[in-house]
């Protein structure tokens, strides 16, 4: 574990992370079988060199304007600001990106990369589907086969994504090993990639695995943070004094954070899924409620048991549905510089109804996670203040988890 | 490579100069606690009548390099309760009756690492365990645990695959001792089939890289395929033929033991004929 660290010595460079190692002070690094070795080598080798490569940053921004949709807006969600009484607060809108959801920038900027590289096969891994189908919308676009690995539990609870990625083409493998959730489609996903190391890419899908997947995967979503800096400044001639995001694996939370860790006057808080209570054994709060440890190819938070067996996660939003957490934020978590809140499955929830009903936006259930927050964080941050919430995803996908949360039937 | 004075003559040692008799080892592996502590006791037992050392898997919860085979072995073990110290347990009470046959641990680095890696190599040692192989360990990540495992004089078994180059292949072979795993396919356990053929010239590659003993795994299912790797290798290892039988006896109620060590005694004897023919 790393030791907190006062504002006024934190880094100046938050680029310096991860070091060479991959490390995020004691966090991230390469903990994966020998045969993967040299393929996780080649992809840092191949994604320095594309990152610096001005042609590929173009051929990325392109495809983030004219297909994606970028940039997503800004929005003033004025009646919430009104409801809530205290901050400002502004929706980040990554749920009006094609497919919506914010998972689409990292899909985008990994396909170009693996045409790259010259492979030939993707194999992804999803828990809400919302990675899956961005994931089979990339791959549709550029003509490459698409193995998509996900839960058993996750393939009845997402139907409508399950059966978007049918129609872009992709096959869905349902697993059903461990607790058939998020972990055992990417443990399955690895294992694919283990068995077919010459054409297959893994586009792993949150700022987690084996470096470079940590950083790449952030780099890809820092789109999210560098606009919301630029809008903020356009809207109000100043940045924010909080961000906020729910945080599973974490992209669309690094992704938003990232931009403003050198910012110490901009608050930052990540939000986990605490389920049905962090008291439970229900919950999927890796930061909150496990310890460090090494599990899909990085050092991180987990929820795991006394001998180092990793427990289930749970959580009502599929995508939250993970025991481990990207390592950026484990260092950030112990260092200090984000702070991470928990919420449940009923605070998210109401969240999710408030929003739609002030608002008239339906966000992802992960998203309401961090909208459930905000009474709290709006008081805390007051009037004349500033919030800019990461409304991750828009929420069509959840709307049969939703009825039968709240006993309706569709 | 590390060249320590307790590796002359370590139990992983002799077993090798086995070789002078003109034959490859045979290397079992099963999982501690599939199907419960007590039978796979009495199996690491057993197969010391068959097998020259023992892989004694330690049960994980995402196992990623396994395939199905070993996945269930795993879930059977950790449903009946099996802890880190239930199997150093079983190997401590097999080293009260066998002090010869070598026994390498081998799992997923993140039980380990919450065991604590001093205490494990220290309790590991003394239980009578030889050396340890963690597969998603490579060697980037693997000073701390090496450092304390060889501090406990303990060898650390490395994997070395089809896809490490020669420009990997010094940074495999540096800091591993006992002898050197190559997983004859990219791939999880017991699916694809390993070519014999195809292993001879990698074998070779690593011997001379490491002055270490090259055992082949990962894909050996029958004696026949056996019995040809053993021909160019120092060390055959099975797993999931052998899993296969207790997971297929466990499910038919019947003898465990019988079934596993039969099948054992098939591959033992394939592996120590398989040079007669050509010596």
């Amino acid at each position: 574990m790393n030791a907190p660290v006062s504002p006024a010595e934190r880094p100046n460079d938050w680029s310096a992370y991860p070091d060479a190692k991959g490390r995020f002070g004691d966090y991230g690094g390469l903990y994966v079988a020998e045969t993967l070795m040299p393929l996780v080598l080649e992809l840092d080798r191949a994604y320095t060199e594309a990152k610096n490569d001005p042609a590929f940053q173009a051929e990325l921004r392109g495809y983030l304007t004219h297909y994606v949709g970028r940039p997503s807006p800004l929005y003033f969600a004025e009646r919430l600001s009104q409801h809530l009484g205290g901050a400002k607060i502004y929706f980040k809108r990554e749920e009006l990106n094609h497919t919506g959801a914010h998972k689409i920038n990292n899909c985008m900027g990994q396909i170009l990369l693996a045409q790259r590289m010259g492979k030939t096969r993707i194999i992804a891994e999803t828990g809400a589907g919302q990675h899956g189908v961005a994931s089979a919308t990339v791959t549709a676009r550029f003509g490459l086969p698409c193995v998509v690995y996900m839960g058993a539990v996750d393939v009845a609870r997402q139907k409508p994504n399950v059966f978007r990625m049918n129609l872009l083409g992709a096959e869905v493998r349902p697993v059903t090993s461990g607790a058939a959730t998020l972990k055992d489609a990417m443990n399955e996903a690895m294992r694919d990639w283990v068995t077919n190391v010459e054409d297959t890419y893994y586009m792993i899908g949150t700022a987690a695995g084996p470096h470079p997947y940590p950083a790449m995967v952030r780099d890809f979503q820092a789109v999210i943070g560098s606009e919301t800096r630029e809008q903020i400044q356009e809207l109000e001639g100043r940045l924010p004094d909080a961000v906020v995001a729910c945080v599973g694996g974490g992209s669309n939370a690094i992704g938003m954070f990232h931009p403003f860790l050198a910012d110490e006057s901009v608050k930052i808080y990540g939000v986990e899924a605490s389920g049905h209570g962090l008291e439970t054994d229900k919950h999927a709060a890796s930061l909150t409620g496990g310890r460090p440890g090494v599990l899909h190819g990085n050092k991180t938070y987990l929820l795991q048991d006394d001998d180092g067996q990793i427990l289930d996660a749970h959580s009502i939003s599929a995508g939250l549905d993970y025991p481990g957490i990207g390592p950026e934020h484990s260092f950030l978590h112990d260092i200090g510089r984000a702070q991470y809140l928990t919420c449940t499955d009923d605070e998210a929830l109401k969240a999710f109804q408030l929003c739609a009903e002030l608002e008239g936006i339906i966000p992802a259930l992960e998203s309401a996670h961090a909208l459930a927050k905000l009474p709290q964080l709006a008081k805390e941050i007051g009037e004349g203040g500033i919030i800019v919430l990461c409304l991750s995803g828009r929420g069509d996908k959840d709307i049969f988890t939703v009825a039968d949360a709240l006993g309706r039937t569709i | 490579m590390s060249v320590t004075s307790y590796r002359d003559g370590t139990r992983l040692q002799r077993a090798f100069q086995r070789e002078n008799d003109h034959r490859a080892l045979f290397i079992a592996y099963i999982m501690a606690g599939d199907p419960d502590l007590e039978t796979s006791f009495e199996l690491l037992t057993g197969l010391a009548e068959h097998a020259d050392v023992i892989e004694l898997g330690m049960p994980f919860s995402d196992p990623m390099a396994e395939g199905p085979t070993i996945q269930l072995a795993s879930q059977r073990s950790l449903a009946a309760g099996t802890k880190m110290r239930d199997v150093l347990g079983i190997v401590r009470r097999f080293r009260e009756t066998n002090t010869v046959t070598p026994i390498v641990l081998m799992g997923y680095l993140n039980p380990v690492l919450s065991y604590g890696f001093e205490a494990f190599a220290d309790d590991a040692s003394n239980a009578g365990a030889d050396g340890v192989i963690i597969v998603d360990c490579p060697p980037e990540e693997a000073d701390a645990l090496t450092d304390a495992l060889n501090g406990a004089k303990m060898d650390l078994i490395r994997l070395a695959t089809p896809t490490t180059d020669d420009k990997r292949l010094p940074a495999v072979v540096q800091r591993t001792s006992g002898f050197i795993y190559y997983v004859s396919v990219a791939g999880v356990t017991g699916v694809k089939e390993a070519d014999a053929d195809a292993v001879r010239s990698p074998v070779e590659r690593l011997r001379a890289a490491s002055g270490l003993p090259v055992a082949v795994g990962f894909g050996i299912k029958t004696p026949e395929r056996a019995a040809q790797v053993a021909r160019v290798a120092d060390g055959v290892v099975v797993g999931s033929a052998l899993v296969d039988e207790i997971a297929a006896a466990a499910a038919l109620n019947e003898n465990v033991t019988q079934k596993v060590l039969s099948k054992a005694s098939e591959l033992a004897k394939a592996v120590r004929s398989a040079r007669l023919a050509t010596v």
